[in-house]
């Protein structure tokens, strides 16, 4: 009987606990699909979901619930913070797109904020970043770096955000040193230590000197390190545990800006649906620091990129450009226009291999 | 010194009092986890166990147990009759996603036909995907001899595979942009595993589960098949004297568990998730095995384990979201359950007892 007492009246003080706080403070929950020490993806999200509270502080409050699974227990993750008292829910994976539709119909007057989806409603923003642009420096450092003229790349989903980057990785590598060729794996997660670091084993095994991943974990880096004379990039994050070598660069993502302002747009009143799609431009997607395992020229070339992204004067897919079928894609200096980008599903002319189907 | 004996008897009591003593201890050492993780503990197990069942939001947190629970007892009751005779299906996990694939491509095959009969096709279609991925491992086994744990396992990543397959290709909707995954079966009203009652959270898998309790508990216990799984997972010798047919024993249990599995995976795929993608499975087919030695492989007691394992899934991530708990701290309580209700079952078959020490 004691213990049921205590349960009851630590679940009333958690009750009067949550209820007090929903009035005056503005409430932000994120749901993410890895772990937050996950060194990658859902850390990047998290440190963005810090740096709210530190810009806000007591004017806000955040909860977040990790490693979450994409599907029915997404919806449920994100209908218990919405009855929590959520104002402001970022759901942070492709997956959780039909669940955070779902649930923002249930709650109109709460925001949703679904990262790298299509489907937006009155309460539902969608947003992502133009990872490929990162994409684009990264294949030209690889592209002039490589010695076996071999380039790995840990693929997770052959969905068009990682179709994208593979595309830009390869057309800026190609662009460098015509003789490179690309072999790409599958993995078939977000977030596989394991699977990530076979796949990294099996591509060395390949002869691949360069490791390009879109996969969220630090296990390539590890078994590039492990392997000696293979260089890797960080991704969504800076993974700078691994630089100098074989870390080289990173591409990160900087949701901060972004989690901040969505914030201040519901504390004032002026949240509205969005399609948000930023890059090195905005400084959603950063380019992490070159190490000194890079060539001095080449660093300066990959900057001068970087540079011409940031000012908007060079697009990563400018034209001319064919796809894998040899059939026309871009012509000369034609860019691509974001429809397309944004649902691409074939390869450039060079890539081997099929995309999965 | 202290050491084990043997009892002429396994212990009736201990065996009903092992899951009680489990989920104490569960509770004890997780409280001290969560203190260590700078939490208050009472506050921390407070709210996995009371605030679903009892807290303010009970009423969207109750229908939930059902949604999350059902697909566990579901598979665990087929799991069950084969744990009994001794025939492991370590695969259900394979099962389930077969069952999702055949019962989801069944009613996207008919996709937009409005007609009732859809969803009972999708249904059979669904019992069919498992029990054909069950009797793979069940026909090596009778025909070759070959292990089912490792046939029925490797199946799992083999099913991972067609996952993947239809979800980027076969199954893959075509208005969805190029992105991997099915059209949402809970906007084809036909082919939609809908809530019976709006909120209830009761739809056609709980409903099923329930029902496969019913029939396990009387086919253990007033039919002479379930007779014949008790005795050949008892006294193996005893039941060739009996004339149990071991090869149709082995068929039966697999390919009954299989076709549970099938439709818990069917029930989830049209229901509360809606869309055949990659990572459909989330490992109802691995907890489930949990779930079954939880209730003592007694329908009652998967029943009643379900639920409580639905709980901590449901509480745990109310935890994390309101005490800042890691999920990982909340896998760790879960596995923690297993692990001691597996060293209390040593209780059951032996007792503790101080030795005398003796003269050399």
């Amino acid at each position: 009987m004691k213990f049921t007492s205590l349960l009851t009246s630590a679940a009333m003080a958690l009750g009067l606990a949550t209820t007090a706080m929903a009035e005056d403070k503005t409430k932000v929950g994120f749901v993410y699909v890895g772990p937050v020490g996950d060194g990658g993806w859902t850390y990047e999200h998290n440190k963005g979901r810090l740096a709210v509270e530190e810009e806000f502080g007591d004017k806000v409050e955040t909860v977040f619930v990790e490693s979450v699974p994409e599907g029915p227990d997404a919806e449920r993750v994100m209908t218990q913070m919405a009855l929590e008292g959520a104002d402001l829910i970022f759901t942070t994976s492709f997956g959780y797109m039909d669940p955070t539709i779902n649930v923002a119909k249930k709650f109109p007057n709460v925001k949703f904020e679904h990262a790298t989806g299509y489907k937006t409603a009155d309460n539902v923003s969608v947003y992502s970043a133009r990872f490929y642009e990162g994409r684009a420096v990264q294949g030209h450092i690889a592209g002039k770096m490589t010695k076996s003229n071999t380039i790995g790349y840990i693929g997770s989903y052959p969905i068009p955000e990682v179709i994208r980057g593979i595309n830009s990785a390869y057309v800026h590598a190609k662009k460098v040193n015509p003789d490179v060729e690309f072999k790409i794996i599958w993995a078939y997660t977000w977030f596989d230590p394991a699977k990530e670091a076979d796949a990294a084993s099996v591509l060395i095994e390949q002869g691949a000197d360069v490791i390009l991943q879109h996969t969220d974990s630090t296990a390539p880096q590890a078994a590039a390190q492990e392997a000696g004379n293979v260089i890797t990039f960080g991704q969504a994050s800076d993974m700078s545990e691994y630089a100098p070598f074989p870390r080289v660069s990173s591409i990160i993502d900087d949701w901060a800006p972004y989690y901040i302002a969505r914030t201040q747009a519901v504390m004032d009143g002026t949240w509205e649906s969005a399609n948000t799609w930023d890059g090195i431009r905005e400084g959603m997607v950063a380019i992490g620091e070159i190490s000194d395992a890079v060539p001095a020229d080449v660093k300066e070339e990959a900057l001068a990129l970087k540079a011409a992204m940031a000012a908007g004067e060079y697009h990563p897919f400018t034209g001319p450009l064919k796809k894998q079928d040899g059939s026309d894609w871009l012509g000369e200096g034609e860019t691509a226009d974001d429809g397309t980008l944004a649902g691409m599903n074939f390869y450039v002319e060079g890539l081997e291999g099929e995309i999965p189907q | 010194m202290i050491v084990l004996e043997k009892r002429p008897q396994p212990s009736k009591a201990w065996s009903y009092a092992t899951p009680l003593v489990a989920v104490l201890a569960t509770m004890v050492c997780g409280g001290i986890l969560f203190t260590l993780l700078g939490k208050n503990p009472i506050e921390a197990i407070g709210t996995i166990f009371w605030e679903p069942l009892f807290g303010e939001f009970a009423f969207y947190y109750r229908p939930q147990l059902l949604v999350k629970g059902a697909p566990l007892v579901l598979i665990a009751i087929g799991l069950s009759l084969g744990f009994k005779a001794g025939i492991w299906n370590i695969g259900a996990e394979g099962q389930y996603i077969m069952g999702a694939i055949f019962g989801a491509g069944a009613g996207l095959a008919f996709y937009p036909l409005d007609a009732w009969y859809v969803f009972p096709i999708m249904v059979i279609a669904g019992a069919f995907g498992g029990w054909l991925w069950a009797s793979i491992p069940a026909f090596l086994k009778v025909r070759f001899g070959t292990n089912e744990i490792l046939v029925s396992l490797m199946l799992v990543y083999v099913a991972e595979q067609m996952l993947a397959s239809v979800s980027l290709g076969l199954l893959k909707n075509p208005e969805g942009f190029g992105f991997p995954g099915s059209r949402n079966l809970q906007a084809y009203d036909s082919a939609h595993n809908a809530e019976l009652i709006a909120g209830s959270g009761m739809h056609w898998g709980v409903v099923t589960a329930l029902i496969a309790v019913i029939f396990s508990y009387i086919l253990l216990n007033r039919h002479m098949l379930g007779f014949h799984i008790r005795l050949t997972g008892e006294a193996p010798r005893a039941a060739k004297f009996a004339g149990v047919n071991p090869a149709r024993l082995i068929l039966f249990c697999l390919g009954l568990s299989g076709a549970l599995a099938g439709l818990a995976g069917m029930f989830e795929v049209s229901g509360p998730s809606g869309v055949v993608s990659i990572d459909f499975n989330v490992g109802y087919g691995f907890t489930a095995i949990i779930v079954a030695f939880l209730g003592r492989l007694h329908p009652v007691g998967i029943l009643l384990a379900g639920g409580l394992m639905a709980l901590t899934y449901i509480g745990g991530e109310i935890a994390q979201s309101q005490l800042g708990l890691p999920a990982a701290a909340i896998q760790v309580f879960q596995g923690m359950l297993l692990f001691f209700l597996l060293a209390f079952d040593l209780l059951t078959n032996y007792r503790i007892r101080a030795a005398r020490s003796e003269v050399a």
